[in-house]
């Protein structure tokens, strides 16, 4: 019976229930107080890129198409100095077989789960995650529950939340739908203990090495179309993972001049465990809820050791508002004929900003779209938004307060993305990193390499912040 | 009188996991008040009424118990009416495209 351990009792047996349930040893990677071995952590799923491929194609997925956004460019060039106004591509990754570049972070983990016996697998994910996993897990022949926080207190369902109910039952799977609060941990760890399934958690390393496909597939696309590799890559961001992955591909393919971009619609003021503001994000991923925690401090997802680490790849941060999600979702329908999101739309809202800043013959990808639906839909998300009392108007973008007001721009030159500050980042790393080992041994030289490779700076830089956090506690 | 609902229907079950007031420490005040809940659906084991405390077998084939509060559910998520303010962008950025193209 699910929950039927008591709270303390389960916490207390999360070690032992993730071993069992990931089957991956992270102690062995264990190289100093903080460090561990990402790559070898990666390396020893035994996937590289032909192999991750010929894995999701059995499936369908992946080999998505590579689409240029003709008529947003010429949008962007009438806004633009002259000589500037990127060329524009987006990967749709809404042709994968659930709908989302999901399918690819799922597949190597139910590929796993089923090779090594396991009778089913479980993800903790109110996202398009969980269609994923379970339609790899329905391909599969596998059993698959997933752990979604799906309601507030009141039993009103977020909207986009309950599509996603929808499409994993529809495919067969079990889904435990809960309110709001962070004690979803508490559950799934119940249901991977009782039932002794895999935790095809998003943060393995299978997850990771699924998604480098991406970005190994983009590079090879936009090279065949235009001569070149491209300038920005643009991902939503949100735990970690497409960033990381993207990037991890783009160097794969050789496109080590490609600048990574992480873009996140801008919650700030609303809390993630707060029962009354849930209904009031009207967003439920590629948000600074996520993003903010998890690149400063990755390791406090499911799994011991995240194999996200969005930190060491991201180039540039930036943000931008609900209203210009929206906004961008309307024109990429109307403009493109491509009715798509919400998740990709928030980079499309970046990449309509950062192309603006580019040379003409300079070129930007975003790089997914998700299919979009009842439920996730810029309509649903707002209508829901007005029941809420939330005030939806047309305006200046900069009047957006997410959780009281969605400002819809009145006029495309309003959109621009605004930095978020990576050194402020870094620095917020390293605190977290020595509040996690705080009142144990000292840091060997290993951890100093380690942080400076976490935050993509240098032993130097990492000891001067280090001796900054001692100096202000 | 209640009314029965047949074994192996498709229902909805509804359980408190945590009740309010012992919620996780980190969850914020007005969280800490209301209880965490969960909904599960699944084919009822026996006949029963709504509001019963029953037995569920889930489409992965577990067996749940938790009150009975809904049968055969509805998914009623859409899109809703449509939105005023998103009813003109596309007409704008039409409009200054086409001013650049010289009209059209």
């Amino acid at each position: 019976m699910t929950a039927a351990l008591s709270y303390e009792a389960v916490l207390a047996d999360r070690d032992a229930i993730m071993r069992a349930s990931v089957g991956i040893d992270y102690q062995q990677y264990v190289t100093g107080v903080l460090a561990f071995d990402y790559e070898r952590l990666l390396a020893d799923t035994g996937y590289d890129i032909q192999r991750t491929q010929d894995v999701q194609s059995r499936t369908g997925v992946g080999n998505t198409p590579l689409i240029e956004l003709h008529h947003i460019t010429s949008l962007v060039r009438f806004l633009a100095a002259p000589g500037k106004g990127a060329r524009i591509f987006v990967k749709d990754e809404a042709a994968n077989p659930s709908g989302s570049f999901k399918d690819r972070r799922a597949s190597l983990s139910v590929y796993e789960a089923k090779r090594r016996g396991y009778e089913g697998v479980v993800a903790a994910t109110s996202g398009n995650y969980g269609a994923a996993v379970a339609s790899q897990a329905a391909k599969a022949g596998m059993r698959c529950i997933v752990v979604q926080e799906a309601f507030d207190s009141q039993g009103i369902a977020q909207a986009e939340i309950a599509e996603k109910t929808r499409a994993c039952e529809a495919y067969g799977a079990e889904v435990i739908r809960l309110s709001v609060g962070p004690e979803l941990f508490y559950v799934f760890l119940c249901v991977l203990k009782e039932t002794g399934y895999f935790n095809a958690s998003l943060y393995t390393p299978y997850s990771i090495v699924g998604i480098e496909t991406l970005g190994y597939e983009l590079a090879g696309q936009v090279q065949e179309q235009t001569g070149r590799f491209p300038d920005l890559v643009i991902a939503t961001h949100a735990g970690g993972g497409n960033v990381t992955g993207t990037a991890r591909g783009l160097r794969k393919a050789g496109a080590v001049d490609t600048k990574v971009v992480a873009a996140s619609v801008d919650l700030t003021g609303l809390h993630m465990a707060s029962d009354r503001d849930f209904n009031r994000k009207s967003f439920t991923t590629g948000h600074t809820g996520f993003s903010m925690p998890f690149t400063t401090w990755p390791d406090r997802a499911d799994v011991p050791r995240n194999a996200a680490r969005p930190l060491r790849y991201i180039d540039r941060f930036v943000t931008v508002t609900q209203g210009e999600v929206f906004y961008m979702t309307q024109v990429l329908a109307e403009l493109e004929g491509l009715e798509r999101g919400p998740a990709g739309n928030t980079s499309l809202a970046a990449a309509f900003s950062m192309a603006q800043e580019l040379d003409a013959d300079q070129i930007v990808v975003i790089q997914e779209t998700e299919y979009t639906g009842a439920g996730k839909h810029p309509l649903a998300q707002l209508n829901l938004a007005k029941q809420m009392g939330v005030e939806v108007r047309r305006g200046d973008p900069r009047d957006n307060k997410p959780g009281q007001r969605i400002v819809i721009p009145e006029h495309p030159s309003q959109i621009a993305v605004v930095d978020v500050d990576l050194e402020h980042v870094r620095r917020s790393y390293v605190r977290h990193a020595l509040e996690a080992v705080h009142g144990e041994q000292p840091m060997s030289e290993i951890d100093l390499d380690f942080l400076a490779a976490e935050t993509r700076s240098s032993r130097a830089y990492v000891k001067e912040a280090v001796n900054e956090w001692h100096r202000t506690t | 009188m209640a009314e029965y609902i047949e074994k192996g229907t498709w229902v909805e079950i509804h359980r408190i996991v945590l009740p309010a007031g012992q919620r996780a420490s980190q969850v914020p005040g007005e969280t800490q008040q209301v209880p965490l809940e969960m909904r599960v659906k699944g084919f009822l084991a026996e006949r029963s009424s709504l509001g019963d405390e029953v037995e569920i077998v889930t489409s992965v084939g577990r067996r749940l118990r938790g009150m009975l509060t809904d049968v055969n559910p509805a998914y009623t998520h859409s899109f809703g009416s449509p939105v005023p303010e998103l009813l003109m962008i596309g007409r704008e950025v039409r409009t200054i495209l086409g001013g650049t193209r010289g009209g059209g």
